[in-house]
This record gives C-alpha cells, structure tokens and sequence, in this order.
C-alpha cells in the first residue's frame, strides 16, 4: 500500500462557536486519498460537503482531528500556503478569475500558484503561445480570446478557464465543487469530459462534488455519500462500477 | 498665460494624488480616507523638517517615509483589526491630526527665507516653470515607475487582489500583505505630495487635508471621462492629465468671481454629479469601492 497523499483523521468543525447556536457540521471525518484517486462526492445540500473542501482547502480551520499531507501535519497551514500542493474551482464562474485581467493574464497568475511572487517582469508574450495551446483543448472558443477581460466571457468559457488555471500548475490535489452546475447542459457536458480527460491523462487526484448521481457514477474510480456531516459509504473500484443510480438513491431518501 | 502655466504645475504636482489614490481605490478597490491626513502629514513633516536645517531633497524622502507608516497602520487595522476600510482610514486620519500639530507644534508653518526643492536649481526658471518642471520630472518618474511595478509578477499579483480577492488567495497570494503594500506606496505617494505642495506654497498648514480626497477623485474620474476607453497604462497617464484638466476647470471657476475659499464646495458638487448621473455611475463605478469600505474584512 502507498502512503495517502492526503489523510483525514477524525476532522470536525463547529459552527456559532461559543454561541447557544454552537453546531457542528463535520462531525469526525476520517479519510484516506490516495494519489491517483478520483473521487465523486455526493450527498443532500447541507450536508457538508463545501465544508469538508473547505476544511481541506484551508479557508476553514478544523475545530478538532488532523490534516495530514504526504504524512505532514497541515492542519494548521493557511489557506496560502496549502495553494502550494492544493488548487481548487469554485462553483460561481465568478470567484474564479480576475474579471478586468484577460484570459492570459489569469492563465499567468495560475503558472505561479503557491508560489513567491518577486518584482520580476512577468512573462507573459513568452508563454502566449502555450497558454493559447492549452485554451484550445477546452473546445469552446477560449483561444481566440486571449487578450479579452475574463469579465467579458460567458459563464462556461470562464469556468473552463478556471479548470485550467487549476490544473496548469500540476496540484498534488483538485477539488471541484460542483464546477458545472452553473452550466447549461451541453456546455457542462462538455466541461465534465474535459476535466475527465485532463484528470485521468494527467493522473491527478481529484475530488468531485456533484449532485448529479450518472455523474458521480460515470467518473472516477471512488465515490463518498457525505451525510449529516459524516462519511456514509465509501464505495472503491469494483463497488463502485456495479453501483447504480437506483442504490444511490437511498442513501437520499428519508 | 501665466495663470495657464500655473495651473499646469499645481496638476501635475496635485496628481501625485491622484496616482496614489488610483492604486488604492481603482485598482485594490479600497476606498482610502488615510489620504485626508497623510497630505498635511507629509508638508507638516518636510517643513518641519527643512526649518529644522534638514536638506530639502532628505525633508521631502522623510515625508515619503512618513506617508508610508500612516498607510501601514491603515493597512494593520484593516486585514489584523478587521476595521472595515472606510473606517480604518478615518481613524488613522483623525489621529494624523494631533500627530501633525505635535511635528509642526503650531498650526502654520512659513517656509520663508528656507532653501526648497523649487529655489534650487529651478530658481532661474521664468514664474511657475518651477512647478511645471519639477511636476514633470517627479510624474514622469512615478508613472514608470508603477508601470513597471504592474508588469512584474509582484505586481500583477497585486491587481489580481483588488480584482478578486478570493481567486487571488486560491493561487496562493497573500491578499492581506498586498493590501498593506499597495496602503503603504500610496500613501506614501500622497505625503510626497503634500511635502511638494508646501514647498511649492512656502508653507504648512493644519488645515491643508481637508478635501483632497475629493481632488484625487475627480481627478481620477474627469481623467477617465475625457479619455474613455483606456489600457491600465494610459490610464495611469489620464489621472495626470485630468488634474492638470481639473486644475483648468478650477482657474476657469475663479475667473467666473467664485473666491478660493469655494474650491471645496465646488469640488464636492462636481463629483456628486457625476455620481447621481446614472450612465455616470455605471462607467464610473464609484460606489462600488466605497460601498465596500463599510463592510469589514474577511
Ligand atoms: N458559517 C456558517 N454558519 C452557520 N451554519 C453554516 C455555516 N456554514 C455552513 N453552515 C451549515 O453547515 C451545513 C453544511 O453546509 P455545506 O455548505 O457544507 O453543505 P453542502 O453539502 O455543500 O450543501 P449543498 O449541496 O447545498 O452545497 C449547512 O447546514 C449549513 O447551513
Ligand atoms: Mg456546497
């Protein structure tokens, strides 16, 4: 067995603490990723899967448990830093990108993730032409626009802009929190079977949140049904390729 | 005609402002009131500093440093105190005052009789080519200088901070620090302003804050309506010209019999026109930074 690239060991948060409201929402999550995965998450809203990415991320401190990171301690790094190994897209195409910098611009930011940034002239024309590349593998106009404000860009486009700015500097793990729902149809078809594409050709780790359970079955190799803020089923591999839609289902009835 | 070349050195002298504000409220989306105290801070510090027999050049380099702590302390109330930005800027402000009469210890200061930036060198310049020429040198100076702050990777992190926050903290930039930087080279700016200006007037006074908020605005925003659709580089060089502009508008106001004593009034007006306009505000996008400043930070 190989080491976990990132473990969860009975990790809880609270809600109000200190107030009468005090609640928890994770309540002892214990978890095993390893590289390679590629896990759909699943689960009611409220459930607590924006928490869990975002205890993870580090936007969020956890109240109780550890965070282990190739076997390191990060449950005290901060959001920053985790950036360094970690990339993440938001699901509101707008949290994603710089809405005035243009789609290069934002692919340039991306290439230095968790990294120092010095007063060194970027180099921005140098890497036009690979930018512009890599913008043409999402199949939806992105590479003619280069030099347009992402403000100016179409809900899809700017997410697709936003998985690739994930993925351009290889993270040790993605999370994607429902990263097309805010997507017709067809263009967040079009989106998911490129983020299949670049994960599984690329061997990332990846986390998935969707609510759309032929998704949660169709990609990746693990699927998790988060619950009232716990792990309910882990279903791996085998398991999970002769899971159905119908058997998913109960997890979300009652 | 002198009255024209005058103007043109108060606006270049007076966009140093205007630039400082522009990192600040245009580009970080942080609607900054510290500027209200660092522009007499920083004539309160050089005119103190060159009665005191300190060499004019080393005054107005205090002045800077000066500027750069109070926006330092506006940029630690705001991401550690979590003060939202409005208020963090008014309270700096307000203390700047007391802090401005402890350095002058009297309300006015006289520069007569003291060596300055503008009676070296510049002495044999025809009346006003002084400012003009040393407004010129100092903008010149400052506008390359930030142009090539913003192209480097340090500096593109800083856009994309004001831009978006929170895609700029999941690519791993540390927002907070960006926010002090950006407070501390503006205001910095802005005392370096307020040293040039004193120097330029032969004085310092207390009082000598009051509205330059409003001037650095306007000149930001005649810059952007005379000149509309601008790249981030011309637009740094609009705000110079829309204060040398505003600046025009003032001579032009005075001329029609209003006294010195309405600039404020009139400063005021035009800028709130400008907002209640509603194409205006669209294009202008005012509100939205100061609308921000009362929220607290994240
Ligand atoms: N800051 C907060 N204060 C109070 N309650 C919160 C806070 N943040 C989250 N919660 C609660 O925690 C629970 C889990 O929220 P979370 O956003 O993680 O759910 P989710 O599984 O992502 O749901 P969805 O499918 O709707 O996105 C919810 O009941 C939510 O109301
Ligand atoms: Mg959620």
């Amino acid at each position: 067995m190989n080491k976990p690239i990132l473990e969860l060991k009975n990790v809880q948060t609270l809600v109000n603490k200190g107030t009468a409201n005090q609640t928890k929402i994770l309540k002892g999550i214990n978890l095993q990723i390893n590289a390679g995965d590629f896990i759909t998450i699943v689960g009611t809203n409220g459930a607590g899967k924006s928490t869990l990415f975002n205890v993870i991320g580090g936007n969020l401190r956890a109240d109780g448990g550890q965070i282990l990171h190739n076997g390191q301690d990060i449950t005290r790094t901060s959001e920053e830093d985790r950036t360094a190994f970690l990339a993440r897209v938001f699901q509101d195409p707008k949290l994603g990108t710089a809405p005035r910098m243009t789609v290069a611009e934002n692919m340039l930011l991306a290439t230095k993730r968790g990294e120092h940034r010095y007063l060194i002239f970027r180099q921005l024309k140098q890497n036009m032409a690979r930018f512009t590349k890599l913008a043409a593998t999402m199949n939806n106009g992105l590479e003619n626009r280069m030099t347009t404000a992402t403000g100016a860009l179409s809900g899809g486009q700017r997410q697709a802009l936003s998985f690739l700015m994930a993925t351009l500097k290889r993270p040790d793990i993605l999370l994607l929190d429902e990263h097309t729902a805010a997507l017709d149809p067809h263009t967040s078809l079009n989106l998911l079977h490129a983020t299949n594409e670049r994960i599984t050709t690329d061997h990332l780790t990846a986390l998935m949140i969707t609510h759309h359970l032929e998704d949660a079955l169709t990609y990746g190799n693990r699927l998790i049904v988060l619950k009232d803020g716990q792990i309910k089923a882990d279903f791996k591999g085998e398991a999970k390729q002769v899971l159905t839609v119908d058997k998913l289902y109960q997890y979300f009835e009652d | 005609m002198n009255l024209i070349v005058s103007a043109i050195g108060q606006g270049l002298l007076w966009a140093l402002l205007g630039l400082g504000l522009y990192l600040t409220f245009r580009i970080l989306d942080f609607c900054d009131m510290t500027v209200e105290g660092t522009f007499p801070l920083g004539a309160a510090t050089a005119v103190t500093a060159i009665t005191h027999g300190v060499n004019p050049f080393i005054a107005t380099l205090l002045a800077v440093v000066a500027g750069m702590v109070a926006g330092l302390v506006t940029g630690l109330l705001y991401t550690k105190g979590k003060i939202p930005s409005l208020l963090a800027g008014i309270l700096t402000m307000t203390a700047i005052y007391s802090v401005n009469l402890r350095i002058m210890g009297k309300s006015n200061i006289s520069l007569l009789g003291q060596p300055t930036l503008f009676n070296g060198a510049l002495h044999n310049l025809p009346q006003y080519f002084d400012s003009v020429t040393l407004g010129l040198v100092v903008i010149a100076i400052v506008t390359v200088l930030m142009i090539l702050f913003l192209a480097t990777d340090y500096g593109q992190a800083f856009i994309a901070t004001g831009d978006n926050p929170t895609m700029a903290k999941s690519l791993g930039i540390h927002t907070d620090k960006m926010v002090i930087v950006g407070l501390m080279i503006s205001n910095g700016m802005v005392g370096l302003c307020g040293a040039l200006i004193a120097q330029n007037n032969g004085y310092a006074d207390i009082n000598m804050g009051i509205g330059t908020i409003v001037i650095a605005l306007a000149s930001i925003i005649i810059g952007e309506v005379a000149f509309g659709e601008l790249t981030l580089n011309q637009r740094l060089v609009a705000v110079t010209l829309g204060s040398i502009i505003y600046r025009i508008i003032l001579l032009a106001v005075l001329q029609l019999g209003f006294s010195a004593n309405d600039l404020n009034l009139i400063s005021s007006v035009v800028l709130a026109i400008c907002m209640m306009i509603p194409q205006f505000e669209k294009q202008l996008n005012i509100k939205k930074p100061i609308l921000k400043g009362v929220r607290p930070h994240e």
